[in-house]
């Protein structure tokens, strides 16, 4: 479903992205973890072109992105990403938040798009805020509605990037209940988060970054039973105390 | 008795004596007239203004090098050069460069102030997109909007409520910036005023109705963009 291969990306003279290879097939519920500044938001940020890689090939449900003039576009509306800062559209109700896309980018009718949205604000428990806009809600509730909206344009790729960080603490619960909702109804979906419990639960597959490079790969269990490498052991000594 | 003359002595002689007022109320639908033409090329210029506004703002705002180059010298131009320059090189170079081009002088107006004010407009529209956050335009092109796409739905939509006080300036002083085209025999109300005062030697009141005149125009438009601003906080 997802292929990187070598991919590199440099801002200036900072190498975020060190000959990375990575290849997700469908259904796979994939967890990025590592230290900040270890590449795991740029990663991410390569699968749907938001980073252009400097070199290397990412290739998405079949199309290759990195190819000249390769309809990014097009790839986009099946590969829904859900930021760290909800980036809600303010000036538009929950409800439009969900339908924009569906019926300007995808051509569906209101009625249909509305209909799938009150389906998606149900599933995130949100049907009553469907007329309020993001700033009448809680941090834990725009993220729910982010998910939601990602889920309005029927995507085959979910994209998590950090989807619990900018959340307080009692509101992180409730958005990983939604995503561990998520992982169970086999959608493709790549994660990037420092929740270990959410990445032993939901995921079927734990990548661990550090410096630009992928160091481990494998199941749960190896990654937090049995790590390989020390740089692992290390990160994971001091996230589980 | 001289005491009150010597104080509403100034509308028994002088520039607004009473019989001037007079004067140039019985013949008031010169300015009239002109005021009529004034409001055409205001309207249409900004109309211009604000569609040229937009394209190059949005333009200058992209990642596009080439449109990004054209943008910033079409901006550099205008801004940089007097606008009563600029109309006068299309009333007398234009017919030159491309013998036999008539334009009408309503239209060389409306192009006037419509391109000049465009170019100070897409500055404004530039900033107002540069001040929404980067995520917005990422959440949209996320979804499969494209650039343009992302400015028409979601990041030109926010930045209209931070650009709507610093776009009425522009409006405003676009409707006065017509005046310019007193200078090509516009006909406008400026021209009208002109005119007429020279003709009659009634400066005074002449040129206090020319202002109310503009006035009139102006004040609405203030009014009703602090309406729009009320009525987008709501949001």
């Amino acid at each position: 479903m997802i292929t990187l291969v070598d991919v590199c990306k440099h801002f200036g003279s900072l190498h975020a992205l060190q000959h990375v290879d990575l290849e997700v097939p469908a259904g796979q519920k994939l967890v990025i973890i590592g230290p900040s500044g270890s590449g795991k938001s740029t990663l991410i940020r390569c699968i749907n072109m938001l980073e252009k890689p400097s070199s290397g090939q990412v290739v998405v449900d079949g199309v290759d992105l990195t190819a000249h003039r390769a309809p990014v576009a097009k790839v986009r509306q099946s590969v829904a990403m859900v930021f760290q800062s909800f980036n809600l559209y303010p000036h538009k109700t929950v409800l439009d938040n969900l339908t924009l896309a569906p019926m300007v980018v995808k051509g569906v009718s209101r009625d249909e798009a509305t209909e799938s949205a009150l389906g998606y604000l149900q599933r995130v428990g949100l049907s009553e805020k469907a007329d309020k806009y993001p700033a009448q809600l809680s941090g834990g509730q725009q993220q729910r509605v982010a998910i939601a909206r990602a889920l309005n344009m029927h995507p085959k790729i979910m994209l998590f990037d950090e989807p619990t960080s900018a959340l307080d603490p009692e509101m992180i619960q409730e958005v990983l209940e939604v995503i561990i909702d998520l992982a169970n109804s086999g959608i493709t979906m790549v994660v990037v988060t420092h929740e270990m419990g959410f990445a032993r639960e939901a995921a079927d597959r734990v990548v661990f970054m550090d410096e630009g490079r992928i160091i481990e790969d494998g199941t749960p269990e190896h990654f937090f039973v049995n790590p390989q490498h020390d740089r692992t052991k290390l990160f994971l000594s001091k996230i589980l105390r | 008795m001289s005491d009150i003359f010597g104080r509403i002595g100034f509308l028994q002689e002088g520039p607004f004596a009473i019989p001037r007022w007079e004067a140039v109320f019985s013949n008031i639908d010169l300015l009239w007239q002109g005021a009529l033409v004034t409001l055409t090329v205001a309207s249409l210029g900004l109309a211009l203004a604000l569609a040229l506004g937009t394209v190059l703002g949005v333009m200058g705002a992209s990642h596009w090098t080439g449109p990004r180059a054209f943008a910033r010298g079409y901006v550099e131009f205008y801004q940089n050069t007097p606008l009563l320059i600029q109309v006068f090189m299309i009333f007398n170079a234009l017919p030159m460069i491309i013998s036999g081009l008539f334009i009408p002088v309503i239209t060389i107006g409306i192009l006037g102030v419509g391109m000049y004010h465009g170019a100070y407009i897409s500055e404004v529209v530039r900033a107002g997109i540069q001040s929404i956050g980067r995520g917005q335009l990422e959440a949209a092109v996320s979804q499969g909007f494209t650039y343009v796409g992302a400015m028409r739905y979601i990041i030109i939509p926010q930045a209209m409520r931070i650009v709507l006080p610093p776009l009425t300036n522009q409006a405003v002083s676009l409707i006065k910036n017509t005046s310019v085209i007193a200078i090509i025999a516009g006909g406008d109300l400026m021209y009208a005023g002109d005119a007429f005062a020279g003709r009659f030697g009634h400066y005074g009141p002449t040129y206090v109705l020319v202002g109310l005149g503009y006035f009139l125009m102006c004040f609405p438009l203030a009014i009703l963009a602090r309406r729009l601003e009320d009525r987008t906080r709501v949001a």
